[in-house]
């Protein structure tokens, strides 16, 4: 019976691994969350239909920013895990595996258009983003890094706020790239922020809302208590669109929206904007 | 260090520190401000929007010293509880907040903060008004203040709304003061799913002044008497006057320079 069925199974596992083939493979797209219309996403993750914005990931999207031959820094820090939390040792082997990064950041020198800066993002695949020791190091060194050689600082944010499994440590991170930002910005230093979704809880609460500059990407979920946590202390249910990116530009926090397309050109523009520092020179 | 595990036998565990933390008893900032100081002169208002009731902010003497003082306020009852949003501050107050500790630098006054929070209120209309660029300003704003900054736990320390004020050149906690990433409830919901795991949550948490001076995110740990904070006040006055005194007279006795690059260094090293 078992070798039937098997065999059977195979079969129409070859039949339809003959039937990709003969369709170039294209596997079937899911239907877009916002327009509903089954269209793969293009190179920058967008839905090519509505525009939506897909998670990418954090390599995919420095890669989109900066011209070739940046280099990747400070790949080597390691995690805490101050709590001994059960199964936190292996939850990060796992999502090392999983994304290829150390932990849930990247960080490069490089250039955009010519223009050299230190560029990070969050990856928001690894742990919803979430800062730990090791991201609030990567992002403290980014931002030092910045600071010594005299070059803009620019951050993309998606995190689901503090890392509940190193603790207080994890909090400590926010007083840490906080700190860090304010001497960089007293030495005169310009940061770009880009608010990606989502950004919540203790990232946004520190370097993320600490921009010269706060870029937001369409539709993002931008804020410090998450919408559930909101919901159950308020008892009601929020409005559309509260928190999203529109919301933000409206009430202030967010300079502008740029869809991810015209993210390298609108930085370009800022930087151009703002005269290379004599130690950048 | 042999010290401690002797300790660590007959301390009471993680999730009592919790609760005699949340002890309705226990003092408020108010009473701190009576008993420690003198002249208190309340200021009023973010002069952006409102006056948050959960914040108090002010200026008094200490010991003869003008300083800047400011605190979370809880309340004793429901209707005062209420009243000040259980201590869980809005952006109006932590922007009232950066308006009394940038005057405190302009008058070189140090400031002493008072922390018993639950966090930063999580509402709607905290939301609108940008909670989280409240919080983080309030961290830009401290790390670069040029007088001292003393930060003293005496009951719950919440997640971001608390570091908003904590962030300290000297952290004093009395010693059933807690502080954490997020409560027990919210971390034992987010990480197993289940709010009534958080007694267990508590004892995983390293949350005590004991566990925080370990790390050296406390530098000092102010002994309660028996019963607790709220059982013997004045005892506990007597008990935390001096451990105030000494930061002040320290912080204050060094160069700007010096204070700021310790400063760094004391959040870096985390």
């Amino acid at each position: 019976m078992d070798n039937i069925f098997s065999a059977f199974s195979n079969r129409r596992r070859v039949l339809e691994a003959l039937n990709n083939i003969h369709r170039k493979r294209i596997p079937a797209a899911k239907p877009c969350p916002s327009c509903g219309q089954a269209v793969a996403k293009n190179a920058l993750h967008l839905c090519p239909k509505c525009g939506h914005h897909y998670a990418i990931s954090a390599r995919l999207r420095l890669d989109r920013l900066l011209d070739e031959g940046s280099v990747t820094l400070f790949e080597d820090i390691p995690s805490r895990d101050p709590l001994d939390f059960p199964g936190y040792g292996e939850k990060l082997s796992l999502m090392r595996t999983k994304t290829g990064l150390n932990d849930a950041y990247c960080v490069r020198e490089g250039a955009i258009a010519g223009r050299r800066v230190v560029a990070a993002a969050l990856e928001p695949e690894f742990m919803m983003g979430s800062m730990g020791t090791a991201v609030g190091e990567a992002v403290t060194r980014a931002i030092e890094r910045a600071h010594k050689s005299g070059l803009p600082l620019i951050i993309f944010s998606a995190s689901g706020g503090a890392r509940m499994q190193e603790g207080m440590f994890s909090l400590m991170q926010m007083a840490k790239t906080a700190a860090a930002l304010r001497a960089f910005s007293d030495g005169g230093g310009l940061f770009i922020s880009i608010l990606t979704n989502p950004t919540t809880g203790g990232v946004t609460a520190s370097f993320a809302s600490l921009g010269d500059i706060i870029l937001a990407e369409p539709d993002a979920l931008i804020g410090f208590a998450g919408p559930r946590v909101i919901e159950q202390t308020i008892g009601a249910k929020l409005p559309e669109g509260f928190q999203r990116a529109e919301f933000q530009l409206a009430h202030g926090f967010v300079d502008a929206i740029v869809p991810r397309g015209e993210m390298r050109g609108a930085i370009a523009r800022l930087l151009k904007l703002h005269p290379e520092t004599e130690a950048a020179k | 260090m042999s010290n401690e595990s002797n300790k660590a036998r007959t301390a009471p565990r993680a999730h009592e520190r919790v609760k005699a933390a949340r002890k309705p008893d226990r003092p408020r900032v108010g009473a701190y401000i009576s008993d420690l100081f003198d002249d208190f002169f309340e200021i009023h208002g973010d002069r952006l929007f409102g006056d948050d009731a959960a914040m108090l902010c002010g200026i008094a003497a200490f010991e003869g010293r003008p300083v800047t003082v400011a605190g979370s306020v809880k309340g004793t009852d429901l209707d005062s509880n209420i009243a000040r949003n259980f201590g869980m501050a809005s952006p109006d107050g932590y922007r009232k907040f950066q308006r009394a500790i940038k005057q405190a630098e302009k008058f070189g006054r140090p400031v002493v903060t008072f922390i018993d929070t639950p966090g930063a209120s999580p509402t709607a209309t905290a939301e609108e008004r940008g909670q989280g660029e409240a919080i983080a300003r309030c961290l830009f704003e401290l790390s670069g203040l040029k007088t001292p900054v003393i930060a003293v736990f005496t009951g719950e320390g919440g997640s971001g709304g608390a570091l908003a004020l904590g962030l300290a050149d000297s952290v004093i906690m009395l010693e059933n003061a807690i502080y954490s990433v997020l409560s027990p409830e919210g971390f034992a919901s987010i990480l197993w799913k289940d709010a009534s795991r958080a007694e267990e949550a508590a004892e995983v948490m390293k949350l005590t002044a004991e566990d925080l001076r370990g790390f050296g995110m406390a530098d000092a740990i102010v002994r309660e008497p028996h019963g607790g904070a709220g059982a013997n006040r004045p005892a506990l006055m007597r008990a935390l006057r001096p451990v105030l005194r000494r930061a002040l007279n320290e912080l204050c006795a060094l160069d700007t320079e010096t204070l700021l690059a310790q400063r760094y260094k004391k959040y870096r090293k985390f």
